[in-house]
């Protein structure tokens, strides 16, 4: 097993910034309500693998949703007649998300600004 | 209830979460066979690509807990499964902390009570005892103080008292019970309300004897009238003179000495019949107890201190023969203003000071211990970071368990210590005097224990914090159990060594101190009082209790020597009419014979005053310097005479030999011839300065106030029933405290006594963590280098070589501590001085004793670890490796 010279650290096993991986498992659940596995195959793909997260860091993300309840989970068969656990967005979370996606975009755009002046759209 | 519900909601959700996990990477393996994988591989790649799994889940149950409470309660829990797994450790460091703790409970709980607590008075902000001149004098004679209470402008009513034992006759059988003799305002002046019937007044004095009431603490109606209602009204006999009880005083009233537990109030205008003489109209009789006043709102005490003066220079004006430096002070009331106040606030300080350093000691030792353990558990710590564990986790895990320790330290000394302060309570250090320490243990004294168990857990579950931050977990995982070991043992000076001198400094300062009181103690036990204590018998009595006045005292005081003469064994009795060092006595002005202005000012000494048979100086041992000691026909039909002592002598006519046959004039111009010199005692307390004395026959001058001298032969104890009975055949009514005039002594060291014990306890509490703290590091530097010096023996270090190499350093820091706390311990004593008699920390046998008990404490310390240097067996170490 490598040890990191370095400590890990809280924010190294992170998502990039607090509230972007909650608000990918709600746009994935937006689509379709999945399970734990296929929502991280989901992301994977959507994003061209280029969110190298851990698999398992979902499942934190998961319950904290649980519990602010903007999803819901039940046990179900899949397709594939896994015993699996299912998760949906409510009517909370739908709203939530809507939120969260026109911040995003706005400090999206923020950034951008600052890190690509040339392409502001004030020029 | 909801809370609960949502528990096993939990329950059910953690064990959702883990299976939900579970299928998860059961799934992804699954997928990845599919692909071509082996299942092992596939597992293990599964695995790998989920993460840290303990983690997250814990990370995920997080989400559902109270976030911090819940998360300590997770670390409560794995400490205390650690803890069970070292019990040794547990043990020694609650039980050291216990006893720190405890030790600061109880001083805090004296101190909390005598010098926190206020007097259970309304307004007791304001109440001040009033004191006279620079001796800060609080006695006064009546006439003084009604001028006092009528001429002041600043105070709201003046009230006086006197301490009393009054004979109490119920109807049943009489007993000494101990009284306040008040002014008639008394009640009205502090703003006390009765809690059964009523109180007296002012308005009920009219002139001597004229308000034979009665007024009963709550504590003694309790006990001896069992809570009955119907007391009111009742007639009873105080001295046999008939009382009418008024009222009784409410429970949380005992009068206005902290410390003394009065049984009743009687008025002081009545002073006749309770105490047996009249001296209400004598200005120069000083008789009075304490003054004491509210102060009116908005003055301030400097103001009222100019309005007493101002009265006080009427006095010396009007009355030049009785009064003179008539200038006042004020003081606190509780503790008897300053006769006992800053004597009773210095030792609790001082206490309180020793008692902390045990405590910090007690840290230092805990610290030391906290820093070994986390270095034995460095692989441990190094390993939980290693596999993701925060830093900021780890101290948490720490310092829980820190604070875990201090907390059930602390716990069972505060249960101990209330223990204890409840004895403290019961206690009756003095039997003839009904003191009384009001140290129930309150809300401040368990919030100071728990605020010093926590103060002390994260104090010394810092130590480590350094140790633990800068743990790379690369090395140690690398370097195996010795590297680092190694490497803190090279630096020259570790934090553990400099608690341990601490440690060792602090330990040196109480030993110190109570060596220096118990030597003091010893000194004034076999010091010179001026009589011989042992083999004889204290009888004391009052007479006026059972009705004996004028005439009929001496005559029954002499009824009784002749009584106790004719005892089997009895070698002489002497009468003295109060015992020297036995808590009372008074004094009075003399003047040289030339005199004629007897005005205060123009005393040639204020000088006790015994009145004595003339067999005293025999019964009490007391050697007689030059010319004669009384006889019986020194009465009322000869001219004055006294024995006066050495003091006396050499202060009034210059020498010894001199006074024989020269005269000396008292108060009220009477002259007296001097007949003998007796030499020189202790009159009031130990530790005073030599005082002039007179001792006069007491035919010439009777009292009733009786103490009889009982020398005898044989055990004095075993006379005490036939003092008894042939006392009693006398008179059944005489109330008699029989004691041995050791015991009879007891007041007068009782400051003594209860400081080298206070001391003495905590000494040893101090020499037993040093103990247990040199030999934590001698054992621990032995056991990390056994290999080292299992090479040296292998390589033919002498015996004197291993153990230089071995215990070297904890000596070296057991001889800097010492030295530290001998020079501070040399300065602290000076406090006990005020206490101690004869306390001298520069005695060379305290010198000499502290620096053995050092020396000893560190050859008891290090004598295992030392034995376990020299049985090391190189073979087997190098074996082991």
């Amino acid at each position: 097993m490598p040890v990191a010279k370095e400590p890990m650290t809280e924010t190294a096993t992170r998502d990039l910034f607090p509230g972007a991986l909650e608000m990918m498992i709600l746009e994935s659940l937006r689509r379709q309500p999945a399970h734990g596995y296929a929502l991280v195959q989901h992301i994977k793909q959507r994003s061209n693998n280029l969110l190298q997260v851990e698999e398992g860091s979902l499942y934190p993300a998961l319950q904290r949703l649980l519990k602010a309840k903007l999803v819901k989970a039940e046990w179900g068969v899949s397709s594939t007649h896994r015993r699996v656990r299912t998760y949906h967005i409510t009517a909370l979370g739908l709203r939530h998300l809507e939120q969260q996606i026109s911040s995003f975009e706005r400090m999206f755009e923020g950034i951008t600004l600052v890190l690509n002046p040339a392409k502001s759209p004030a020029s | 209830m909801n809370w609960i519900s949502r528990i096993f909601r939990r329950y059910k959700l953690y064990d959702d979460l883990s299976e939900e996990i579970r299928l998860h990477i059961e799934e992804r393996a699954e997928q990845l066979m599919g692909e071509g994988m082996s299942p092992e591989e596939a597992e293990q790649e599964a695995r790998r690509a989920f993460g840290n799994r303990t983690l997250l889940e814990e990370r995920s149950r997080e989400v559902w807990q109270w976030p911090t409470l819940e998360s300590i309660w997770a670390d409560v829990r794995f400490t205390l499964r650690q803890l069970r797994r070292s019990p040794g450790f547990t043990i020694a460091a609650v039980l050291t902390l216990a006893l720190a703790i405890g030790a600061n409970a109880v001083v805090f709980g004296v101190l909390n009570a005598l010098i926190l607590r206020p007097l259970n008075v309304p307004h007791e902000q304001s109440l001040y005892t009033i004191e006279r001149g620079g001796y800060k004098d609080q006695a006064t004679s009546y006439p003084d103080y009604l001028d006092l209470r009528d001429r002041n402008r600043t105070f709201d009513g003046l009230t006086a008292y006197i301490l009393v034992p009054v004979g109490l006759d119920t109807g049943r059988n009489p007993s000494q019970a101990w009284g306040y003799e008040v002014t008639g305002n008394y009640f009205d002046a502090l703003d006390i309300q009765p809690y059964l019937g009523r109180f007296f007044h002012g308005a009920d004095e009219h002139g001597p004897n004229s308000a034979p009431y009665l007024v009963l603490s709550y504590a003694y109606w309790h006990s001896h009238f069992q809570d009955d209602r119907g007391v009111v009204g009742r007639v009873v006999q105080v001295n046999k003179h008939p009382f009418t009880i008024l009222g009784v005083a409410p429970p949380e009233f005992r009068g206005t000495l902290l410390f003394f537990s009065a049984d009743l109030w009687v008025p002081m205008v009545n002073q006749e019949q309770v105490q047996g003489l009249r001296v209400l109209n004598d200005r120069g009789q000083r008789d009075i107890f304490m003054v004491l006043g509210h102060v009116k709102a908005g003055v301030t005490p400097a103001q009222a201190i100019a309005d007493l003066n101002s009265v006080g220079s009427y006095l010396e004006k009007t009355y030049p023969k009785d009064d003179a430096y008539m200038t006042y002070s004020l003081a606190r009331p509780s503790l008897a203003g300053d006769m006992l106040g800053p004597l009773v606030k210095g030792f609790m300080t001082g206490l309180m000071l020793l008692s902390g350093l045990i405590l910090l000691a007690a840290c230092a030792n805990l610290g030391s211990l906290f820093a070994a353990r986390a270095a034995d558990r460095s692989r441990e710590v190094a390993l939980r970071l290693a596999l993701g564990s925060s830093r900021k986790r780890i101290l948490r895990a720490l310092f829980t368990e820190a604070v875990l320790i201090s907390l059930a330290g602390g716990a069972v000394g505060l249960l101990g210590s209330i223990a204890l302060l409840r004895e403290l309570r019961a206690w009756q250090p003095v039997p003839q005097y009904p003191l009384f320490l009001p140290v129930t243990p309150d809300a401040k004294v368990y919030l100071v224990a728990l605020l010093l168990a926590l103060v002390s857990g994260f104090l010394f579950g810092a130590v480590p914090v350094r140790q633990i931050l800068r743990t790379n977990p690369y090395e140690v995982v690398k370097a195996g159990s010795t590297g680092i070991i190694a490497g803190a043992a090279r630096r020259r000076i570790t934090l553990r060594d400099v608690l341990v001198v601490v440690q060792i400094a602090i330990c040196a300062v109480l030993v110190t101190s109570s060596l220096v009181a118990v030597r003091g103690l010893v000194r004034s036990m076999n010091s010179n009082f001026g009589f011989d204590p042992r083999n004889a018998m204290l009888v004391d009595t009052a007479l006026s209790m059972s009705g004996y006045s004028g005439d009929r005292v001496p005559a029954m005081q002499r009824r009784m020597i002749d009584a106790l003469e004719k005892i089997p064994g009895v070698k002489s009795v002497g009468y003295i009419s109060q015992i020297p060092l036995g808590g009372g006595g008074s004094t009075s002005d003399v003047f040289t014979d030339q005199t004629t202005d007897l005005r205060t000012s123009n005393a040639a000494a204020t000088v006790q005053v015994f009145k004595i048979s003339p067999e005293y100086f025999h019964a009490a041992d007391t050697s007689l310097l030059t010319g004669r000691s009384l006889s019986w026909q020194d009465d009322q039909n000869t001219p004055r005479v006294a024995v006066v002592n050495a003091l006396f002598a050499r202060r009034i006519f210059g020498s010894v030999t001199n006074a024989v046959g020269r005269y000396y004039k008292m108060e009220d111009g009477t002259r007296v011839q001097v007949a003998g010199v007796v030499e020189d005692g202790k009159y009031y307390q130990l530790t005073e300065d030599p005082r002039p004395a007179m001792f006069l026959p007491f035919l010439q001058s009777p009292t009733s106030l009786t103490c009889l001298v009982v020398r005898s032969n044989r055990d004095p104890q075993q006379l005490a029933p036939a003092i008894r009975s042939a006392l009693q055949d006398l008179d059944t009514s005489l109330p008699l405290n029989i004691q041995t005039w050791t015991q009879g002594l007891d007041i007068a060291l009782f400051p003594s006594h209860v400081a080298t014990m206070s001391l003495g306890v905590l000494g040893l509490m101090g020499a037993m963590l040093s103990i247990t703290g040199i030999f934590g590091l001698a054992a621990y530097t032995v056991s990390k280098r056994l290999r080292e010096l299992g090479i040296r023996i292998a390589l033919g270090a002498k015996r004197k070589e291993v153990l230089q190499a071995a215990l070297g350093r904890p000596l070296k820091l057991l001889a800097f501590g010492s030295a530290a706390g001998l020079i501070l311990g040399i300065l602290a004593t000076r406090v006990l001085a005020y206490i101690v008699y004869q306390a001298n920390p520069r005695d060379p046998l305290v010198l000499a004793g502290v620096v053995v008990a050092m020396l000893l404490l560190g050859l008891v310390a290090t004598w295992i670890p030392a034995q376990r240097a020299l049985s090391v067996d190189p073979l087997i170490l190098l074996r082991e490796e």
